[in-house]
This record gives structure tokens, sequence and C-alpha cells, in this order.
């Protein structure tokens, strides 16, 4: 039909038409300027003007397919009718302004229909270009962090981390052992032009058991035009006197042909909390990202590659011994190791490598949708450098290799502006392999994994208020490891019952054993989100979520010096499965608007690590943490508003709370981030280069509900005393100041500064979500230059 | 049809480069571990001669579930001065590795630290110094070999501990020696 549609101006005698008309946003009708309007069919292309209009001459009678895109907006595809003059109103969704703000809003393009999510922009990323991600999620609320010292930031999404938080860079889910406490995502914050946090499992093309979230790394869009652009990014820090460099450029065909580099680099010394040195802190960090290809509307391809580096000191004072050292570093008041400042990274410290290759190829099917088929390629090698007798030698603890490979191909069903339809499939394939030279036996052992997975999601518009959503997943992965366990630790866990029969060799003190489990995950999620007709928007989503037991949850089976504490997997582990509800409700007013999201997850089998007994050693003993399951409930509210007082007044308002429960044994669970709320105010005019000055403040409650302390046999006193292991440390407040402003160097480039002190009052204080707050204190105050240079 | 067959090409460079990735036919290596302390012991030799008295801790396992085995071979007795050394092995590797040499190597970073019980009325003496061990040349104790000197009868604990980077000099005590536990070990000892 289609075919016949199209053909039809043949058989037109003129070919004068006109097709004119202009591009709006979707929501507040402003005129879009810059849009690019392109028939492919004629493979004619033109730009709309300051009130957004466009015309395109001589068209020939009949349906013609356009695709509007404009920068800061989602790509629509739309048929038009020309039958003689005509004019045609677009409208186009605004993207999140890939611009400066000052706020968080972020509510505009979203990754699902219904779940809670939130989008960091550009320019808020940027603040943060010689942190860590970690850091930069923390301003979307709900979003806290697991902190190994100020350098190892680990993302928690309300509540949960690790292996139920998964991150998505550049269309590639991460595989960087995120299920050790002390492994951090191993990104380059730089390389991503806005990150998007979906609270929930409910982006089910990307994994069926993020019962935390998701984590989606974008790089910023490539327009189809002849130009040259870059930027590049310098930034200097008081705290851990030192910096970073980040620079990309970017150049882009009309033919729909694009090259981007982009790389980074950056070093601290010794960080510094406000009473003393916080030794062996300094980190060292250098990424790089290269990526070519050629995008047109019926098909594209491209391929990139990035390489991450990194170095990162471990606070020397939390390397200890066993459970005595440990009970006298709690009661210590200052680290028990305080150096002179230095730049020097010595043990104990970890390096780690991330490599991703990838290449996509899409086509579009006309009138039908869009496939696209995506081959990765990612390798992790991790380094744990520990304080040993041996400390001349550098042999590392801890060494693995950790090798992915996946395939996928999606379809899009869009044709239909009512309805859109998602559908893919994934296989990817695994191969962990721990060095045996490192002299240390392996945390982690040598395993295969495979993974298969299937999922269809739809979204469909009910009304001009309703739209709703629905999806299902399910994914298959089996693990395949070779793992040694001792004769007494076989027999201490009572494996021999269950696992006797994958016992591949006997050796004198120890058994080679073949474990073997495979897991079939179902997902789904649910949901609709409703406009009122006063502008109040209303989400409603439910999701349920599996996730099978990681690696870290089956066979950890050793002593991790750098927190004096045994860690036990257990091989009988099964998966974890949520059901979570979520809510969201939210208006934009005029001057001000707010947002209210309650949540609700209930996790049947809830894996979770926590101390248990002691065990003795040689070496005195040690804490023991177990992994256990049991059913978990999380209860939780993040609430936030802004109000524009004035031209140039405005405040943010932000607050989170999440109560985590052990259903089972009624006590709370270990690791939930206490309450806290987040105060900005800020002032910008736009006349004084657009100067903009904020305060803001952050209060941290203190985290009253925490399992309790366990009771450990002290050696040095012959008695049992109780170890405060779960006690959280006080409330506190800090407050941060930051002021920017731009100037134009000429008409394609521009000069930002940018000065912020972090910890204004040089506070001390400590964080439970940080595994370092029985050595030390947190990072005093930092003050920040950074100049950012667009050309 | 040429998407397809870039499709169908993809498809089979992913199951190449899968397929050439089957490193794990062969069995892992068992790691030699390198670290393992398994076994202190002392020897006391009285001074005047007599029968030796062992005082050991043997924790095979290592870091496994099992609790080090402790044993003393007698008391010691009453006013009485007794010539100790220390002895540290590895005896998961036959014949048993004797990380005393180890030790005695680095003795600028190593200290043997004794906590003796009140209740127990002996006294403990460093006879050893850095620089008795080569290339070292510090004159800090070390203790690898010591005395006991006992006075009256009574009984208690006595711990021996071996510190990795301890502040040196120190006083002797665990408290102000700080560095990183190598072996802790607890003895009950009678003084007969």
């Amino acid at each position: 039909m289609l075919f016949i549609a199209c053909s039809a101006p043949l058989y037109a005698q003129d070919c004068n038409t006109q097709l004119t008309g202009e591009v709006l946003d979707f929501h507040d009708k402003t005129p879009l300027e810059g849009a690019q309007v392109y028939i492919p069919k004629l493979q004619k292309t033109v730009i709309t003007n300051s009130k957004g209009k466009f015309t395109f001459k001589n068209l020939c009678d009949g349906i013609y397919e356009l695709e509007v895109s404009h920068f800061e907006c989602t790509t629509r595809f739309l048929k038009v009718e020309v039958f003689g003059n005509t004019f045609k109103r677009i409208t186009l969704e605004h993207h999140i302004e890939e611009l400066d703000e000052v706020s968080v809003t972020g509510r505009k393009v979203r990754t699902t229909n219904s779940a809670q999510e939130q989008t960091i922009t550009n320019g808020q990323l940027e603040r943060y270009s010689s942190a860590t991600l970690g850091d930069a999620l923390k301003q979307v609320s709900g979003v806290s962090s697991l902190n190994t010292g100020a350098t190892i930031v680990k993302p928690v999404i309300q509540g949960l981390n690790g292996s139920r938080v998964l991150v998505l860079n550049n269309g590639v889910r991460m595989q960087d052992m995120e299920w050790g406490d002390e492994h951090a995502p191993n990104v380059d914050i730089n390389s991503a032009g806005k990150v998007t946090v979906v609270k929930g499992a409910s982006a089910l093309r990307y994994g069926g058991d993020a019962i935390g979230g998701v984590i989606v790394l974008e790089p910023l869009k490539t327009l189809a035009i002849d130009s040259l652009y870059g930027k590049t990014i310098l930034s200097g820090s008081t705290n851990g006197r030192g910096g970073g460099i980040t620079s990309e450029l970017v150049k882009t065909y009309k033919s729909g042909w694009f090259l981007k580099g982009q790389g980074s680099f950056k070093r601290f010394g010794d960080l510094e909390a406000p009473d003393y040195v916080l030794s062996n802190t300094g980190v060292k960090e250098g990424a790089f990202s290269v990526s070519a290809g050629k995008r047109s509307f019926y098909e594209g391809w491209d391929a990139m590659y990035s390489f991450f580096n990194t170095e990162i000191g471990v606070l020397a004072a939390s390397h200890i011994g066993n459970v005595d050292d440990l009970i006298t570093a709690i009661n210590s008041d200052e680290p028990l190791i305080i150096r002179d400042f230095t730049y020097d990274i010595g043990r104990p410290q970890q390096e780690v490598t991330h490599h991703l290759g990838r290449a996509r190829y899409y086509k579009r099917f006309e009138g039908f949708g869009k496939l696209t088929l995506q081959y990765d390629f990612q390798r992790n090698e991790r380094f744990e450098f520990d304080v040993n007798r041996r400390n001349n030698d550098n042999s590392a603890a801890i060494d693995l290799e950790l090798t992915t490979h996946t395939a996928q191909a999606d379809f899009v069903i869009d044709a239909n502006s009512d309805y859109k339809i998602e559908t893919g499939i994934l296989y990817r394939y695994q191969d962990n392999f721990a060095d045996p030279s490192t002299g240390v036996r392996r945390l982690i052992p040598d395993y295969t994994k495979n993974d298969a997975a299937i999922y269809l999601t739809g979204k469909y518009l009910l009304n001009d208020a309703i739209v709703i959503d629905a999806g299902f997943r399910y994914d298959y992965s089996k693990i395949d490891a070779l793992k040694f366990y001792r004769n007494s630790r076989w027999i201490e866990r009572g494996y021999q019952a269950d696992f006797g029969d994958r016992i591949v060799e006997q050796l004198n003190t120890q058994l080679l054993v073949n474990p073997v489990f495979d897991f079939s995950n179902i997902s789904a999620t649910a949901g609709l989100k409703y406009n009122f007709n006063s502008g109040t928007e209303f989400l409603f989503n439910y999701a349920l979520a599996q996730r099978a037991p990681n690696p870290a949850e089956l066979f950890s089976d050793g002593l991790h010096h750098s927190a004096a504490r045994i860690e036990l997997g257990d091989l009988r582990i099964g998966k974890e499965t949520s059901n979570k509800i979520s809510l969201s409700l939210l208006h934009d007013y005029e001057h001000w608007g707010w947002e209210v999201s309650p949540y609700a997850n209930f996790i049947a089998d809830f894996i979770l690590l926590e101390p248990t007994s002691t065990e003795f050693t040689i070496r005195g003993a040690f804490p023991v943490w177990e992994y256990r399951q049991t059913d978990a409930r999380l209860l939780g509210v993040d609430a936030s508003a802004y109000v524009n007082w004035s031209k140039h007044w405005k405040t943010n308002h932000q607050f989170s709370l999440v109560k985590g429960r052990d259903v089972g044994t009624d006590i709370p669970l270990i690791n939930i981030p206490a309450a806290n709320t987040k105060n900005r105010i800020t002032y910008t005019h736009h006349d004084w280069h657009n100067l903009t000055l904020g305060l803001e403040s952050q209060y941290v409650f203190r985290q009253n509900e925490t399992p309790d302390d366990i009771d450990v046999f002290s050696p040095v006193t012959n008695e049992n005393v109780l170890l405060a292991i779960n006690t959280a440390p006080d409330a506190y407040h800090l407050l941060h100041f930051d002021a920017e402003i731009a100037f134009a160097m000429n008409n394609e480039s521009n000069l930002k500064v940018r000065l912020a002190v972090n910890n204004l009052l040089d506070t001390n204080y400590r964080d439970y979500l940080n595994r370092q707050r029985y050595f030390a204190d947190d990072l005093g105050r930092n003050i920040s230059l950074q100049l950012k240079i667009n050309y | 049809m040429k998407p397809f067959k870039q499709l169908f090409m993809l498809f089979c460079l992913t199951a190449l480069v899968m397929s050439c990735n089957d490193d794990d036919d062969n069995p892992p290596e068992p790691v030699n571990e390198e670290e393992v302390i398994t076994t202190l012991t002392a020897t006391l030799t009285p001074d005047g001669g007599g029968a030796e008295i062992e005082l050991t801790t043997r924790d095979l396992d290592g870091d496994g579930p099992n609790p080090p085995v402790v044993t003393v071979s007698g008391p010691l007795a009453a006013n009485s001065t007794y010539n100790g050394v220390l002895k540290v092995e590895n005896e998961t590797e036959d014949p048993a590795e004797d990380i005393t040499e180890e030790v005695k190597e680095e003795a600028e970073e190593h200290q043997f630290l004794f906590v003796i019980d009140s209740a127990l009325n002996l006294t403990i003496d460093y006879t050893d110094q850095e620089s008795d061990y080569a290339p070292n040349t510090g004159t800090n104790p070390v203790g690898v070999t010591f005395t006991v000197t006992t006075t009256d009868a009574g009984s208690g604990t006595l711990q021996i501990l071996l510190r990795h980077e301890p502040k040196k000099p120190n006083d002797g005590t665990p408290a102000d020696a700080g560095g990183e536990t190598d072996i802790e070990a607890t003895f009950n000892i009678a003084v007969n």
C-alpha cells in the first residue's frame, strides 16, 4: 500500500507543491529553531528558522515520511500527506536540555514510561569531571553511595547496590566485577553526555535483574552537519592537591559520518580530613575512547572502543591484622597510621583496567520499525595489592581477569504513533580467570557463564491523558565454576551431602570442585502515566524482577585483609525475587514545582552479607561475614521541589528516606542509607556573564536502624567484647559553595570558570555507608577551580 | 538482502570470537600459598640444663574454619631462668618452610611481643637485636631469642605476637607497637 501511495507522484502532472510547517516544543509549544526536517526519500533536509518554520518547495503530491530532529529533542518520524500546498505543525518531545541547568529536573524525556527516573545533564556532569560517577549520581534524590574512602564510590539506588544496580555504558552493560563492596564502576564520567537513573527494574531491555535500578550513560548525539567541535576541562583541587584534564573532539559530516575522540587524566595525592592526612588515599586515573560511524535515517553503524585504567590507594590505617587491631582502630579517634602527604600510592592498593569495544548496526524498515544489532567485548582486569611480608615484590594478592562477549538484537516497532513495541534477544558469554601465581588463595574462582535473554515491552497511548506500558523478560543463565575448597571449609559448610558428587579431584589439604548452577529468571513490569488536566502528572509502576546470585555470593571464601574479615559465600544460595511498586506525583507550576515518589520493594530470598561470628586463625580472631538469604522489605520516599523566587533567586529542596527491614528475623537491614536532605539556594544573573552563585546545605541523619553489634572474643583482653561493627556514626551537616561565570572568547569558543568549595566549614564527620568509617574521618574542606573551554 | 547478509556475518563473527575463547578446558592449578604461617613453636631450655618445654600453636588450615591447636608441653619451674627460641613455620609444605629465616632477614620490619598475665610470675627479656641478623643494622629487639625468668608459683596466660611493621622502638606492648599482626597465640602457662 505504501509503495503505491509513494509511487502516486509519478502520475502527478506537476511537482510544484509546497510543504510548509512549524516545529514546536510538545509541552509549551515554543518554536524550535535549528530543527532538521529530512525527507529520506528525496534526501532533502531543511532547517527551521528562528520561528520554528520550514519550507520544502517543488514537491510532488504524495505521502512523505519525515524525520524531524532537534538536538534537545527525541527524533520523530511521521507521515505527511501532501496534496496541494500543505501546512503541517510538528511537535517534538523536548529532551533534557543538554545545556547547563542548575537543578535536576529531567522529567521530560524518559527511558521508561512509568518508572521513577531522573536524568543528570551534561552541564551537571561536567562539574564532576575530576570526581567519580558515584559522586555525580548522588545529586539524584534517592541515590546515595557505598564508599571505601572517597575514591571508591559505588552507587546505591533506593537502598540497593552492587549486582542489583546495572550500569549501561554507551549501550553496553558493564561487566566489571560489580559484586565487591570495594569495586566501583569502571567508567570515566567524562565519556558520558548524560546519565539517566531508573530507580527499579522497569527498564527491561537492559536487564531483568536490576532490583535496585539502572544507570544509563549515553554520549551526546551528533548531528549530520559539517562541523568540528570540542571541549577541554581543566580542574584543580586543594584537597588531594591534584586535578584532572579532559578533552573531547568531534568531527561530523553532512553525509552522516562522524568521528569522536575523548581522553581524561586525573591525579590526586593523599586526601585530607579536617585534622589529618588520610595516608595512602591517592588516585591516578586515565581513560580514553574513540568512536566512528555513519548514521542516516534508514541505516547506520558505529564502532567504539574505550579504555579505562585506575590506580587507587586504600587508606593505610584500614589495613589491619585481626579483631584486636580492629577494636583498637574503632576505639581510636584518629587513624593509627598518619604519614606526611605524598602523591605516591603504596599498599594496599587496587589497579583496575577495563577495555570495552562495541560494534552496532541498525536498519529501519519503512513503516514498520528499526532493527539494531550489537556486539560488545569487555575485559576487566583487577589487581589488589596487599601489605604483606614480601612487600618488595610486585605480586598482587588478587589478580582476576573477567572477559565478556555479548551479542544482541533489538527491534523497535514505532511506526504507529499510538504504540511502541520493543523486543530483543541477547546472548552473553563470560569467562573469569584467577591467576594462581599470586600465592594467595583465590577469592573468586575460575568460572564460565552463559546468559541468554529475550524480552518484549510495549507502550500504548490509551488517550491524551494516559499512557500504559507492560513488559516481560526471560533470562537464562548457567555458571560453571572450578573452585578449590579447603577440606576443613568443605566440612564446616556441610557441602559433602549436597555437592559431594561435584568433587573433581582430592588433593592433600583441599578439594577441586566443579559446581554448576543454572537459573531461569522471569521479570515483568506494568505501569501507567496519567496527565491530569491541571498539569499534574501521576506515575504508577509495578516491577517483578529476579536476580541470580553473583559469583561472590556463591563462592566467596577467604580473608579480606583490607577489611580484616573472612567472607563466606554459600553454594546453596538461590535467586532473589523482588516485587516493587512505585508511585510518582509531580507538578510544575509557573514558578515552582514538586515531586513526591514513594515506593515499596518486597524482596523474597534477599541475599545479604553481614557479620555473624568470629573465626580463629594463627593470626588471631577475625569477624566472619556470611552471605545469607532472607525476606526483606524496603519502604521509602524521595521528594523534591524547586521555587523560582524571582528572576535571580531560586531554591531547590530534596529529601530521601528509606527503611530496610529483614522481615524473616525482624531486624534492620545492614547498609541502608540514612535519611538525608539537601537544600540549595542559587543566585543567577544572565547579564553578568551568566554569573551563578550557589550555597548548598546537606544534612545526613544518623542511621538509627542497624543490625546489632556482635560479640567477639578478644585475645588481648582475654574476654568477650562488643565489636561496634554495625553502630552508625552521628548525623552531620555540610555546607558547599559554588560560583560560575562564562565568557565568550570569540564566535565559536567560550570559557567557563567555576569555583567550588566543598565542606565549607571543614566539618569533621563520618558516614555510615563508608567502609572506612571505623578508621578515619571523611574529607575536609576542598577548594576546586575548574576551567572549561568549548570550541 | 544486503542488511541480512551483514547481520548474518556479524553473528558468524561473534560466534567465531566466542568459540576462540575456550580456555577453560584445563583445570585450574592449585594456588601455592606463599604467605601462610601455620606454626609457632617456642622452645624454652632451662638455664642450668634439664627438659625443654615447648609451646606450640599450629593452624594447618590457615584462614580456614578450624582454630589453631595450642599445646604446652609442661609447667615451668619457679625461680628459674629459661633460654627461649622462637620458630615460625609453614607446615602446609613438605618439608615445612622455615619462615623464621624470613623474619630474621626483615628483622627491622618485625618484632615478637610478649604479653604476660599479671597472675603469672615471670618476666621476659629480649636477647637479640636487629643487627644480629644480616643485613639489618638496627639495635632494636626482635625477639627470636629471649629469656624467661620465673619467680613464685602461679598460672595464667602468656601471649606471643609477631607484628609486621611495628613502630620501632616501642615499649613492648602491642598497643604501643602497632603494626599488623602476623601471629597471635595465647598459651596457658603454669609455674610450679
